[in-house]
């Protein structure tokens, strides 16, 4: 059986799983949906107080949140078990089953949970992503729909190489590194904004070091049909998300860096 | 070729080492002091196909390390290994493929899955053939009694039932060598048994090579032609079971029962070992003093009721093992 086929198999089975519970994941879903639209909230009373900030208004945050948010949502369908690495795997000793295993321990640390609750926050995402997309007036031709695709793809990459990599620090640390939720969560939040309003330094770090800008500012931009206020040329808007698929690289190079610790010194 | 070579293997740890308590813990931040331990010095050894090997020493000895080497989970820093002419830590796709290891304490099954739909999984993870996974699983099925609990999730298994679907499910690929680690721990004793006759038997019918690390010394007695004791890192006996016992302990106990007191017995090369109202407890040397000469003395000289000839528990003759060659607990 293929990777693709045995990943379909794990999702199915934790799926049964997790139906078990029914109910939980259902209120698990509903609660994600709601906390989430807290968020929103937040950017409705920032821009009901003050209207537009250098141009920019709500429909045009909604849109910048939504992608940003959509590929999270997405990521966390599949990555559950790199986020509970650390204390799931390297501190009990489980990863030593991985290595037992004839298939690689990423395609496993995937199939370790399809997370159902993620609905709640998926179905905001792509609620917040439309209504703002309707309100700034965005025509949704088939190159646009291709490039919101191509975008969201390279969102996961980076979320699922920001997962690798604090995955990849608890084989040193054996536990969670629970820091990494400023990148993840906090990265949603700084990523909703435009990054022109941004101070140089957080600009850089949002393009050059965690590459969220690339997922969601550039890309976006080239869906609002906005050139870059700061001078970016156009060809490098919708060229930007690829900047995902370099991070979520060169996580796997710490993510092997790390399985080879990890057999040299049995955790 | 042995299926099984290995060659002066070595291992070392780095283990860090801080001062107790919250100040010791911020030190540590700052400036990290190492001690090294070694696990494994010049150990050597091999194995053929369809042998049962059992694997004893005291905790801290090495079995875990070893076989964690074996099974492509650690790289030694030094030394040969080769599993079916592989090497497991270079190889280990296809070496994983075409071994099964059991660990006495954890699962390998999915809590929440019913065991049938565990099973199915490992056959995918395992890309093994549907028509041989269904007469393969069917076998063991029935070999491991465990169709009453197929339809039951992982966690409602009592803790024997688990151990039983756990070997089941680490032998549902085929694979030519079997590692059971500590597979019998807190084990009632049926399921012991159960356990203990199952793995005789897939040695015996279908020739899987078994390595088993054990502190039951009754599993090694009745599964075990070989034993190799290891302590400190080092292969400290290499023998069938029965030498062992021979060379270490090299002692009879014979306990008499005399229709009066328990006297007072003064025999050349025999100790008192206990003594209880009208019952003594004598251990001797057979070799140097023959049975028969010292149940023919005492029986001239009393009056014997019953006499029963025993050797020692096998715990103390591996206690004395250790003892013996300064292994205690590492």
């Amino acid at each position: 059986m293929n990777s693709a086929a045995l990943l379909l198999r794990y999702f199915s089975a934790s799926l049964r799983s997790q139906l078990q519970y029914p109910g939980s994941a259902i209120m698990l879903g509903i609660g994600a949906f709601l906390t989430t639209i807290i968020d929103m909230l937040a950017a409705w009373a920032l821009f009901d107080r003050f209207g537009q900030v250098q141009g920019w208004g709500l429909g045009h945050i909604a849109v910048f949140y939504g992608v940003v948010s959509t590929s999270f949502a997405l990521t966390d369908f599949f990555t559950r078990g790199f986020d509970v690495f650390g204390g799931e795997f390297v501190k009990t000793g489980a990863f030593d089953r991985v290595l037992l295993r004839p298939r690689s321990p990423a395609l496993q640390l995937i199939g370790y949970e399809f997370r159902l609750s993620r609905f709640g926050r998926l179905a905001q995402a792509l609620l917040v992503l439309f209504v703002g997309a309707a309100v700034v007036g965005v025509t949704w031709s088939p190159d646009k729909i291709l490039l919101l695709a191509w975008t969201i793809t390279g969102g996961v990459a980076l979320f699922t190489g920001l997962l690798v990599l604090q995955a990849s620090f608890a084989f040193w640390t054996t536990e969670s590194l629970e820091v990494f939720n400023v990148l993840t969560y906090g990265g949603i939040q700084a990523a909703q904004f435009p990054l022109s309003l941004y101070a140089g330094w957080f600009r850089n770090f949002l393009i050059f070091v965690v590459p969220l800008g690339c997922v969601a500012y550039y890309p976006v931009l080239a869906i609002l049909d906005q050139p870059d206020p700061l001078g970016a040329p156009d060809w490098w808007l919708p060229t930007a998300p690829a900047m995902g698929f370099v991070f979520l690289a060169a996580s796997f190079l710490a993510w092997r860096a790390g399985i080879r610790r990890y057999t040299s010194t049995g955790s | 070729m042995p299926q099984i070579l290995v060659e002066d293997l070595a291992k070392t740890y780095r283990v860090a080492e801080r001062d107790p308590g919250l100040l010791g813990a911020v030190k540590g931040l700052v400036h990290r002091r190492h001690r090294t331990v070694e696990a494994l010095r010049n150990v050597s050894f091999s194995l053929e196909a369809g042998e049962l090997l059992g694997f004893i020493g005291p905790n801290g000895a090495g079995k875990s390390t070893t076989i964690k080497i074996l099974s492509g989970i650690l790289r030694p820093d030094s030394g040969t290994v080769l599993v079916n002419g592989r090497v497991p830590f270079t190889d280990r796709i296809a070496h994983v493929s075409r071994i099964g290891v059991v660990f006495g304490q954890r699962t390998q099954l999915w809590w929440d899955l019913p065991v049938i739909e565990g099973f199915d999984l490992l056959a995918d993870i395992y890309r093994v053939d549907s028509a041989r996974y269904r007469a393969n699983r069917d076998e063991l099925v029935d070999l491991l009694r465990l169709a009453p609990v197929l339809d039951q999730p992982v966690r409602q298994l009592s803790l024997g039932q688990r151990m039983r679907a756990e070997i089941a499910a680490a032998l549902l690929h085929e694979p030519d060598i079997l590692f059971l680690d500590e597979p019998t721990i807190g084990l009632d004793a049926p399921s012991k048994l159960a356990v203990r006759e199952v793995v005789a038997r897939l040695n015996r019918e279908r020739g899987v090579t078994v390595l088993l690390t054990t502190h039951d010394m009754h599993d090694i007695e009745a599964l075990a032609q070989r034993v190799i004791v290891i302590g400190h890192g080092q292969v400290l006996a290499d023998s069938p079971f029965e030498t062992l016992r021979a060379n270490v302990l090299a002692e009879r106990r014979l306990i008499v029962d005399f229709a009066h007191e328990a006297p007072d017995v003064t025999l050349p090369g025999v100790e008192i070992r206990s003594r209880r109202g009208q019952t003594l407890e004598l251990a001797f040397d057979p070799a140097r003093t023959p049975t028969p000469t010292v149940i023919a003395a005492i029986a001239a000289a009393h009056e014997v009721v019953d006499i029963h000839v025993g050797e020692p528990a096998i715990e103390e003759v591996i206690a004395r093992f250790y003892a013996l060659h300064g292994a205690g607990e590492a």
